[in-house]
């Protein structure tokens, strides 16, 4: 059975996600602008493990931040435990402690603790500083500027990566419109993030490449340019697909974007919305969008 | 909560370590009050001098003028002990969890040599404040004081770890052979702070001379004091704003140490 929102036909199929590992950072700062520039550059060139050995994004403003100053939340994710130590210093250690007034904290309560801080102190060439304030460890490493502060364990958790759904439009202006109005629904929900340029992916592949150093290559199926060269999966009437990307700390906040993004991209003009999976081979979530979209779809 | 009447008007003082959450647990009154007790020179028992009134909760309240009972929750691990009015010396030494009140005043050595829990203090403590005893090599190891009041000499003598605010003044030789820690003195900072001081934190907010073997660093914003200050303000400690946002004047000693101590000044222009 076919169900429509808004007219828009939603495909009886599912997203396949992986299994990931992630973190959460919280950036402040003297003012939103310092905190936006650390978790700008942070979360840079972070849109796929493929090419980026980790993924992250910018989860939102943090109200109640551990030193009173304005905040941003930043989730970083990969696909293996050993990488997670390895990029938040790599990142935490080029972005943050080089940008002016910052301050970077631990954002998730978690069994699995990294030592990032206590890492990461060694700048401070022997005269780095511990503090212990309410349990928690902060060291404090002098820096030109005068002091970086930063925690000393980062808490890691199982999370779920590779989330998304293909939003496919009559024109790229409509196409684009309603991923953005998804996006901007999407950026609501605590919990996940979009990894990639705006949120949005214009490039989906598939895992395999006519190739033999390609480990992926074009969703050929999905590219109007070659509807009638391969075998399309694309309707009549559809010019244009855009892919949106999730990653969440946990399975349920990867299926409420899904749920919300889906909602806000059902506009005039969107003939379907699908989504990318390899027939459940690979990845250990189904995301299956009728499911998520429960009472909210009609038939 | 088990309450405890005192009974005692007397000069000599009562050494009561029985009085702990760890030594009241599955206790009845009777067991309670039999508990030991040594008053002046000679041994005695807690209901001697306290009527006991329990409701099998291990947390504790004193009433009465306590100031001649000492060694109040020495050591205890968990629970809380609150005390009406004033308490005597070593309240608390050596504890290692829970929770001590008191309404009133601390004697000499509170809180010395505390390995955890917190101790709040709302009227003014004597000297040693969580300082190591004489011959010991370590004060405070970890945990927290708050005294609303004034504190006496040598607050913090020998800490280790923790934290220690005051709302008042603090006396002379504060953060004495101080190896870690902070201390932070609301009020005028005593005479000749930090002596031998190899690593740790004071912070005041008033004007202070310091020992000649300290030297200035820089006027900066220390981003840690605005985590110290804001869990002290969630306990209820009253704090200006402008001391979470203002500057510092940041001292380095003490150089007759190992000289990785600090001490911090308000900077009030």
């Amino acid at each position: 059975m076919t169900l429509y929102i808004n007219n828009v036909e939603i495909e009886d199929t599912y997203a396949e996600a992986f299994k990931m590992w992630g973190a959460r950072v919280i950036i402040t700062a003297k003012n939103r602008k310092w905190a936006y520039e650390a978790a700008t550059r942070m979360t840079g060139f972070a849109t796929s493990v493929i090419g980026c050995k980790c993924e992250a994004g910018i989860e939102g403003e943090v109200e109640d931040t551990p030193d009173g100053r304005p905040g941003v939340s930043v989730l970083l994710f990969t696909p293996s435990k050993d990488d997670m130590p390895k990029r938040l210093m790599e990142r935490i250690g080029q972005t943050i402690m080089t940008c002016p007034t910052t301050a970077c904290f631990n954002g998730l309560t978690a069994p699995d603790k990294l030592s990032i801080g206590g890492q990461l102190r060694y700048f401070g060439d022997g005269y780095q500083i511990s503090k212990m304030i309410d349990g928690r460890r902060f060291w404090r490493i002098p820096v030109m500027e005068g002091e970086f502060l930063i925690e000393d364990k980062f808490g890691m958790q199982r999370s779920v990566g590779g989330g998304n759904f293909l939003i496919l439009g009559e024109n790229p202006d409509v196409t684009l419109d309603a991923c953005e109005r998804a996006v901007e629904a999407m950026k609501q929900v605590r919990g996940a993030i979009l990894p990639f340029p705006g949120g949005i992916v214009r490039s989906g592949s598939k895992t395999r490449s006519q190739y033999k150093f390609m480990i992926a290559s074009t969703n050929d199926a999905y590219c109007p340019t070659l509807r009638g060269v391969v075998d399309t999966a694309l309707p009549e009437g559809v010019n244009c697909v855009l892919e949106i990307v999730i990653d969440g700390l946990d399975v349920n906040a990867v299926e409420e974007v899904t749920r919300v993004g889906i909602l806000a991209a059902c506009i005039p003009g969107i003939r379907r919305i699908s989504a990318g999976n390899y027939g459940g081979s690979l990845g250990q979530f189904k995301i299956d969008l009728c499911r998520v979209l429960g009472e909210e779809a009609t038939a | 909560m088990t309450t405890l009447k005192l009974n005692l008007q007397s000069i000599l003082p009562l050494e009561a370590e029985a009085i702990n959450p760890d030594r009241f647990l599955e206790k009845t009154d009777t067991q309670i009050a039999h508990l030991p007790v040594v008053f002046g020179k000679d041994p005695g028992e807690l209901g001697d001098f306290f009527t006991v009134v329990n409701d099998e909760s291990p947390d504790i309240r004193i009433e009465g003028d306590a100031a001649n009972v000492k060694n109040i929750g020495a050591g205890m691990t968990r629970g809380r002990i609150r005390i009406e009015g004033n308490a005597g010396m070593h309240l608390g030494a050596g504890m290692r969890g829970g929770e001590i009140e008191v309404m009133g005043d601390a004697g000499d050595w509170a809180g010395a040599e505390l390995a955890g829990g917190l101790m709040r203090i709302h009227g003014n403590a004597g000297i040693g404040l969580g300082a190591g005893y004489r011959g010991s090599r370590r004060g405070m190891t970890r945990g927290r004081i708050i005294v609303d009041g004034n504190a006496g000499d040598e607050v913090g003598n020998l800490m280790r770890r923790g934290l220690i605010a005051i709302g008042g003044d603090s006396g002379e030789l504060t953060g004495s052979f101080m190896i870690a820690g902070t201390v932070i003195v609301f009020g005028q900072l005593g005479p000749r702070p930090g002596p031998g001081m190899k690593r740790g934190t004071l912070v005041t907010f008033h004007a202070v001379e310091l020992l000649p073997t300290y030297r200035y660093d820089c006027r900066y914003q220390p981003g840690f004091l605005r985590l110290a200050l804001q869990s002290l303000r969630s306990q209820g400690v009253s704090i200006r704003d402008e001391y979470f946002t203002g500057s510092y004047q940041r001292y380095s000693g003490d150089f007759a140490a190992l000289g990785k101590g600090e001490i911090l000044v308000y900077d009030q222009h």
